[in-house]
């Protein structure tokens, strides 16, 4: 029974054209032979495959780099790399290649719930005892790679969400200083819309850069018990969750937003979100570490956008019950994949060790998860970015990587269905709470 | 989803028999009489048969399983998870975004039916008569249609983004001050469905031209030669003789055009950037892979595509039934 059950479902996942996308880009060849190398190493030859999102310079020769060193230390080891976009790779590749048993030894990790449910499924190699003073030495970001006391990946980067902008912006609208509270902010929105500039871009279209709003003023309205338990019991019956909608509905009521920002799109283009504040015409955006890197490759000049782009973290709420040092944060890892050779974990090993880290920091940019490669970090945002996340009390994963997917998707959606006027504050946790029943 | 689009590829047929002119079919008929021999079976198992098996494999059978999965809490990994029977299909007949994309996509039907035929019609009436470089300009006209639809909806992207070429040109022109003043053509959510029907109108004329102007090659020369004869205006030709004897050709375009706006996914998808603003574009097709792929909700997002499925096959039916009934039968005279 339990293997018609599983047929079943593989010839399912035929129908969705998930499946013809995967077979069309070549997933998952495996040529088994490798020549063995000269000095005959120190085992059988393996090979291990390796997928990450890093499709552009300087992250893809960067890997290759690492991948070259670690077969240099290791000559009976092939590693193979696929680099796969972002989206393609979370949604669809790796989805698919788990599913189908054909998976890569090591891929990237998000963490939070879809991890989860992947270690429910018996998809990942436990690699709590090979790593343990690895998880040691990285502190807390290790954490949303762990399940139950369980380490079952390690991340590379790690890093908090705030609001970047542009100080000579700023400064033609007269605003002194950057806000620390929402009603401060409230003023600078004001007096960017009297000097004509679009005070906020927001990539709506998107849809999660329009709930990271909601999901900071959930950080701001709840007490951090009631956000972990949310985590881990996916409750959301605390009044909080109806706050932060309501707290957010009276900001969206100052319209702070660009124009057309229900159309705009987060990163493609000079139109997108990203573009429009590293292009000048917007002020700013709500948006992770990684925007530096998003924003750099939309414009002509980095040198120039770099030289009047700042930062700082999201404003307090006032009146709002929750750590006002609490911040949302996400990072990137690997995970190895139930069936993969021993190796995987030392390549795993090899690429967040502190060495390799504080290369990447300075060569890719970044935060790097462990604390000791941060004198790697060469940008200064990134270094402001680092001695903040350092400050703060309670670090939250973002929201939709730690509910889960099915949590996760239907929480974007009534709050997008907020800002689109159709939903009310208590429409969302109430949403939440019916897609986490399921 | 896969089938449903199988049947608008199998409906290209009858394209093809609707515009055989069923007096061609006459002679072949008298000489195959059906005779039920061993050796005929063999001549159908040998050309029928692989087209069979793939058509099997591929659209029978995941069609059946799709219809299985519906009836399960599946997310993607793993075992199906629990059986809820009927579940996915009330909750998704009740669930506002769909029943939102459900209209939008009835809205891009009725105004695809209403915008493309009679400007194409005309246009078709108007090229099928001598004209210099008529060749040049029926490419033209197709152009559109041959273009990916993946490179229609981004190259309209940037036409019509806010800050995109269309907008600029206005603020150049001294009508707005700055693009944000501009006209919000994807980013309102009232005007963003239009743009959408416009960019469709636009894709898709080029088809209907050529299957009108193809039609219009059927319309036989001595009928309009006597009507002229008689003393007809060119405008009581077309009326009286041209058009109805272009119905057949009509018909099929309506069909396909239908079931195409029932489909409607990637060039909407580029276009409005998934549905934006606030799914006011939102289609079912996209529907059921945000739910499947982003959400995870394969077993839900299964009963969705059903539910496209059964829509886009009753509305084939429906149609072929009552409106191509006549088209039809003289197809199956011909073949007999």
């Amino acid at each position: 029974m339990a293997n018609m059950r599983r047929s079943g479902v593989i010839a399912a996942l035929a129908a969705s054209a998930a499946l013809v996308l995967a077979a069309c880009s070549g997933g998952g060849n495996q040529p088994a032979t490798n020549a063995a190398t000269s000095d005959g190493g120190s085992g059988e030859p393996v090979t291990v495959t390796w997928w990450h999102n890093s499709t552009a310079e300087p992250g893809l020769s960067f890997w290759q780099g690492i991948a070259d060193e670690f077969m240099a230390l290791n000559s009976n080891v092939t590693v193979q790399i696929e680099a796969i976009q972002n989206e393609d790779l979370q949604r669809t590749r790796i989805p698919v290649a788990l599913q189908s048993g054909e998976a890569p030894d090591l891929f990237q990790q998000w963490g939070g719930g879809e991890m989860v449910a992947q270690v429910n499924d018996g998809y990942l190699k436990d690699i709590t005892d090979a790593v343990a003073s690895d998880v040691e030495r990285m502190g807390g970001s290790a954490a949303p790679w762990q399940v139950d006391g369980k380490t079952y990946g390690l991340p590379y980067q790690f890093g908090p969400e705030g609001i970047w902008y542009r100080p000579s912006l700023f400064e033609a609208a007269g605003i002194d200083g950057v806000p620390t509270t929402i009603s401060e902010l409230n003023t600078a929105v004001q007096r960017l819309k009297d000097a004509s500039i679009e005070p906020i871009a927001l990539g709506a279209a998107d849809s999660w850069p329009a709930a990271h709003w909601w999901y900071n003023f959930a950080l701001q309205s709840c007490p951090t018990d009631v956000l972990q338990a949310a985590n881990s019991a996916l409750d959301f019956s605390n009044e909080c969750f109806v706050t932060a909608g309501e707290k957010l509905q009276e900001f969206i009521d100052t319209e702070p937003f660009n124009s057309g920002f229900a159309a705009t799109s987060a990163q493609q283009g000079a139109t997108s979100s990203a573009g429009l504040v590293a292009n000048g015409n917007a002020a700013m955006e709500l948006m992770g570490q990684w925007n530096v890197a998003v924003m750099t490759g939309l414009v002509d000049d980095p040198a120039a956008l770099l030289a009047d782009l700042s930062w700082f973290p999201f404003p307090a709420v006032d009146g709002a019950k929750g750590d006002p040092t609490a911040m949302l944060g996400g990072g990137d890892g690997f995970s190895c994949y139930v069936d993969a050779p021993k190796e995987c974990v030392d390549l795993l090993k090899y690429i967040t060790s502190d060495d390799v880290l504080t290369r990447f920091a300075s060569e890719v940019g970044g935060i790097p998860a462990a604390p000791a490669a941060q004198s790697g970090i060469t940008d200064p945002n990134l270094q402001v970015l680092a001695d903040y996340m350092g400050t703060s009390n309670y670090l939250q994963l973002w929201l939709d990587t730690s509910y889960g997917p099915t949590v996760g998707g239907a929480m974007n959606d009534a709050i997008i269905q907020l800002f689109a006027g159709t939903a009310a504050p208590a429409d969302i946790p109430a949403a939440m709470q019916a897609a986490a029943g399921q | 989803m896969m089938a449903s689009r199988e049947a608008s590829g199998g409906s290209t047929d009858i394209v093809g028999g609707a515009q055989a002119p069923p007096t061609m079919s006459r002679p072949a008929s008298a000489v195959t009489t059906p005779r039920r021999t061993p050796r005929r079976w063999r001549e159908i198992a040998v050309f029928v048969g692989p087209a069979l098996v793939v058509f099997s494999a591929f659209v029978i059978v995941p069609v059946v399983l799709a219809g299985y999965v519906s009836f399960f809490t599946w997310d993607g990994g793993g075992d199906l998870g629990s059986f809820v029977g009927l579940d996915n299909y009330i909750k998704v007949l009740q669930d506002t975004v769909f029943i939102g994309a459900m209209k939008n996509n009835a809205f891009v039907v009725v105004m695809s039916l209403l915008l493309q035929g009679p400007v194409a019609l005309a246009i078709a009436l108007l090229m099928n008569r001598k004209l210099r470089f008529r060749a040049g300009f029926r490419a033209m006209i197709f152009v559109p249609y041959v273009l990916s639809e993946v490179v229609a909806g981004a190259m309209w992207r940037l036409i019509f983004d806010q800050r995109g070429i269309l907008n600029s040109l206005m603020v150049q022109w001294g009508i707005f001050d700055t693009p944000q003043d501009a006209i919000g053509w994807l980013s309102s959510t009232t005007l963003a469905m239009w743009t959408v029907v416009f960019v469709l109108t636009w894709k898709y004329m080029g088809l209907a031209i050529i299957l009108f102007l193809a039609g219009l090659q059927g319309v036989p020369e001595d009928l309009v030669e006597a009507a002229q004869i008689d003393g007809a205006s060119w405008w009581q030709v077309q009326r009286r003789i041209t058009i109805p004897l272009l119905g057949p050709t009509i018909r099929v375009w309506m069909f396909l055009s239908i079931i195409g706006s029932i489909q409607l996914f990637d060039m909407a998808r580029l276009l409005t950037n998934n549905g934006a603003p606030f799914d006011t574009t939102f289609t079912m097709a996209m529907f059921v892979i945000d739910r499947a792929v982003t959400n995870r909700q394969y077993g839900y997002a299964t009963a969705a595509a059903v539910v496209l499925f059964v829509i886009s096959m009753a509305a084939a039916l429906v149609f072929m039934r009552f409106v191509m009934r006549r088209d039809n039968e003289t197809v199956g005279k011909g073949a007999v």
